[in-house]
């Protein structure tokens, strides 16, 4: 079996395996990293979004291959409890989430967002977390949340 | 006129510290400064454990921060039956404010007898017990020599409103930062030693038969553990999660089913329910002492689908075999009703099976968490005493969990001469509401229904009105109608499999009686909230509805392709009041733009929770109205995937405006439930006001609303 390198929250990551296998299950099962969720396995619920590169992408959908070489960042590469990201900050304040199963794909997706556009509009983050299914109703909280990540950013 | 004050009755316990009244399976104390509370209600994503702990903090006098929530166990917690219908603020945490009032007493009365001072003359911060002359001690250090393995005595008084400083106050909820940070706190991240992986072969068809299940491919797999089969239940267990995967793939390939029950025609699904044998129950009957003569008789029928829970975690769980006992672990809402239904499929004793809460995500009532448990169970009766995880698909999760049950629902009004309602008749059909575990002598576990020497389908059944009822929950109305009946028609066939969904019957009776008020009101060229305040004497439900016409400015003026409804009701007429007014705007495809909504919870232990439950419910309630029905052809569900079955998506979710109005002196009622029917019953009444065209049969679609044009023209 072919090595497949990538750099996974900065860190140099080699996997030894079948390269038609899911990111997701290298992820949760060879890395043991929980973040990323499973929903769906179809790439239709966003619950196992990660950034690769600067773009949002489904993991459960994304063969190895096609990270190869590639930046990949996971929600427990974009802050922890001592050093949080922004968003991470703005959804506690913002008690943006009930159950929370979806949270970590949505950071993901508002992430990416925030990289591409600095200053997005309230339609401009519903529109780049449309892909991500939330069932416990918590939209407009998370939206709330992402203004105010973008906001409190762009004065630092 | 004051009303005379009540006579005294004797102190009762809550009912839940009166089924389990020793003090110390709700509290204790740990050496290390903490206080550990064990409610037997558990986390399912709506903060509620925070508002425990809220609750339990104000009423000992600690900092939050001491209070550690125990998740709910077999082998220790209170039982307190199944986190549901919106009670767990109001049994669990009347009982821990009940228990803790309790024991903050009786250790004031070990410091008094430590310290040589009188219990009025102490006072308790933060833990610590201080009195005059600075003499002080604390729970902690008082701990060991207080006994709490003691039953709970009606009569301690917990606080009144002004002396809590925690309840009332918008808290941080205590799971979120895990939530947010990514620590594992799902069952679905948790990794035991030893751990191996489960998945279940299940047919798309229900009922399936399994005919052949040649199990090469499978075998072939690497990390392969065991291939189980009994009778129509059969899984793999492997090493790895992917092993499973794979293995599972191999064996679905070779599988071969004979189809099993024939399910009913979805295009004549109000017929279907009607046609069925089923038992008649009375729910309730008014006769008015007299009545003005009956002029004219309106009759409606209304229907809702089958709706998916549709968590947007596939059901899992864990277990253990060690000999004749077994460990579970489970995002079930009830604990020992799982160990029971897990004892009856195992033939063993409760106490050989210990089940475990562990957060999962969001359910919304009673999807497939308790028929992984059974899986996880059957599966690791393979793996030579090693844990197994066991998680379903997408696709199971969307078709073989229970569903929210279809309901047809008929309203009569007999009308007077000047068009005043003097009779009224509601008459449910519906498959019970309820199929939950641990209340029958047969399990209501699906794969119990598999095996070689199967259990029969439990059919459900409806709780009854004193518990909130099932199917008829929120059909009695709250309105002041002189006269009504009535009734429900309880199916005992059940083709597709129902159990309880958020608000049970709640959300398809509030859609059927607010719309056909609505009509009635519109018919008489009255307002819609005075119509409504006319025939309603109860002064919380007046308030909430004047609150939400505020609001709103009830009535914007007309403008084209917009429209406004109202809708209302209070949750089980026992619960919380909600009134709900929707803008909607569109022609072919409705979207809701803003739902205003006023809410009366009585006290609100966390406004924030509260309103965030309102909101959450408020935007579920809007996607089941807009977007969601089971779909299925004569053999299987077809909705079983995200594309099949659709969600309100971001760009969809309407503006949500909460009102909560406080009564910090009234006994707090929950609110994960309230919104759902009034939020329902706006919708549809507003998109009436915009269109013209009264829509009857949910979801309201494009389909939907071509159907009712046709019907009106």
């Amino acid at each position: 079996m072919p090595s497949i390198r990538f750099r996974l929250n900065g860190v140099e990551t080699d996997i030894d395996g079948d390269p038609d296998r899911s990111l997701l299950d290298i992820l949760r099962g060879q890395l043991g990293m929980t973040g990323p969720h499973f929903g769906c396995g179809a790439n239709e619920c966003g619950a196992c979004n990660v950034i690769v590169g600067d773009r949002v992408v489904a993991s459960c959908d994304a063969p190895l291959w096609s990270v190869a070489d590639k930046d990949i960042t996971t929600i427990e590469g974009l802050g922890s409890a001592q050093q949080p990201h922004p968003l991470q900050r703005a959804f506690i304040a913002e008690q943006a989430l009930q159950c929370g199963y979806c949270v970590s794909g949505i950071l993901m997706s508002a992430a990416a967002l925030l990289m591409r556009n600095p200053k997005p509009s309230d339609a401009e983050v519903r529109a780049a977390l449309d892909r991500n299914l939330c069932r416990c109703g918590s939209h407009n909280r998370m939206v709330r949340a992402v203004l105010r990540a973008a906001a409190e950013m762009a004065t630092r | 006129m004051t009303k005379p004050a009540p006579s005294p009755s004797p102190p009762q316990l809550p009912v839940s510290l009166a089924a389990n009244p020793v003090l110390s399976s709700w509290v204790r104390f740990s050496p290390h400064g903490h206080v550990m509370v064990s409610p037997g209600k558990v986390e399912i994503g709506q903060g509620i454990v925070t508002a425990l702990a809220q609750m339990a903090a104000d009423e000992l006098d600690v900092d939050i921060g001491r209070i550690q929530m125990v998740r709910a166990s077999t082998a220790g917690s209170p039982n307190e039956g199944v986190t549901s219908g919106s009670l767990s603020v109001q049994q669990s945490g009347r009982a821990i404010r009940q228990v803790c009032a309790e024991v903050r007493q009786i250790f004031l009365g070990a410091a008094s007898d430590r310290l040589g001072v009188g219990i009025d003359a102490l006072d308790i911060k933060d833990g610590a017990i201080s009195g005059p002359g600075n003499v002080r001690t604390s729970y902690w250090e008082l701990a060991d020599d207080v006994q709490l393995d003691r039953e709970a005595a009606p009569g301690a008084t917990p606080k009144i409103s002004t002396q809590r400083v925690l309840a009332g106050n918008s808290i941080q909820r205590l799971d979120l930062p895990d939530k947010v940070f990514a620590n594992p706190r799902f069952i679905h991240d948790q990794v035991l030693p030893g751990m191996l992986h489960g998945r279940v072969l299940r047919s798309e068809l229900s009922a399936a038969i399994l005919v052949d299940m040649p199990a090469d491919g499978a075998r072939a797999v690497a990390g392969l553990v065991a291939v189980v089969r009994d009778g129509n239940f059969a899984g793999v267990v492997s090493e790895t999660e992917d092993g499973a995967e794979a293995a599972i793939k191999a064996l679905r390939k070779g599988a071969v089913w004979s189809a099993g029950e024939t399910l009913p025609d979805e295009d004549r699904l109000a017929e279907w329910l009607k046609a069925q044998p089923a038992e008649l129950t009375v729910i309730d009957k008014k006769t008015a002492s007299q009545t003005n003569e009956k002029k004219r008789t309106i009759r409606r029928q209304y229907t809702r689908p089958y709706l998916a829970h549709a968590s947007i975690a596939p059901s899992c769980a864990m277990a253990q075999w060690s000999g004749d006992r077994v460990q579970v672990w489970t995002h079930s809402q009830g604990v020992y009703f799982l160990r029971a239904d897990l004892a009856l499929v195992l033939k063993l004793p409760g106490e050989n099976i210990t089940v475990e809460h562990m957060e999962g995500a969001g359910c919304y009532g009673h999807n497939a968490a308790d028929d992984v448990a059974l899986d996880a169970v059957l599966l690791a009766k393979a793996a030579g005493g090693r844990p197994v995880r066991v998680q379903w698909s997408r696709g199971d999760e969307m078709s073989h969990a229970p569903f929210g049950a279809a309901m047809a629902i008929e309203i009569e009004a007999d009308l007077d001469v000047q068009g005043e309602i003097v009779n009224w008749r509601h008459s449910i059909w519906s498959n019970g509401h309820t199929a939950r575990p641990g209340r029958a002598a047969q399990p209501a576990l699906l794969a119990a229904t598999e095996l070689a020497t199967p259990f029969t389908r439990y059919i459900a059944t409806n709780p009854p009105q004193a518990n909130g009822g099932g199917a008829d929950r929120n059909s009695i109305p709250l309105y002041d109608f002189p006269s009504w009946q009535i009734e429900c028609h309880r199916l005992l066939t059940m083709p597709i499999r129902t159990s309880a969904l958020r608000t049970l019957g709640a959300q398809g009776n509030v859609f059927a009686i607010e719309s056909f008020l609505d009509e009635l009101a519109a018919e008489r060229g009255e307002d819609p909230v005075d119509f409504r305040l006319r025939n309603l004497s109860d002064s919380r439900a007046q308030d909430v509805i004047r609150l939400v016409a505020k609001r709103a400015n009830w009535k914007p003026d007309r403008q084209a392709g917009r429209g406004y409804g109202l809708g209302f009701a209070r949750y089980k007429n026992t619960g919380a009041y909600c009134a709900v007014v929707a803008e909607v705007e569109g022609a072919e495809d409705i979207s809701v733009k803003r739902l205003t909504i006023a809410v009366d919870v009585g006290e609100a232990i966390n406004p924030d929770g509260v309103i965030n439950q309102i909101e959450g419910g408020a935007i579920q309630a809007t996607s089941w109205v807009l977007k969601e029905q089971v779909r299925f052809d004569r053999q299987r569900i077809t909705s079983n995937t995200w594309t099949a079955y659709p969600i309100l998506r971001f760009s969809e979710v309407p503006e949500v405006h909460v009102e909560l109005i406080q009564r910090p002196d009234s006994e707090p009622l929950g609110a994960g439930e309230a919104a759902h029917g009034p939020v329902t019953a706006a919708i549809a009444n507003a998109v009436f006001d915009a269109l013209g065209v009264r829509v009857r049969n949910l979801p309201i679609t494009r389909d939907s609303l071509i159907a009712a044009m046709e019907l009106t023209a």
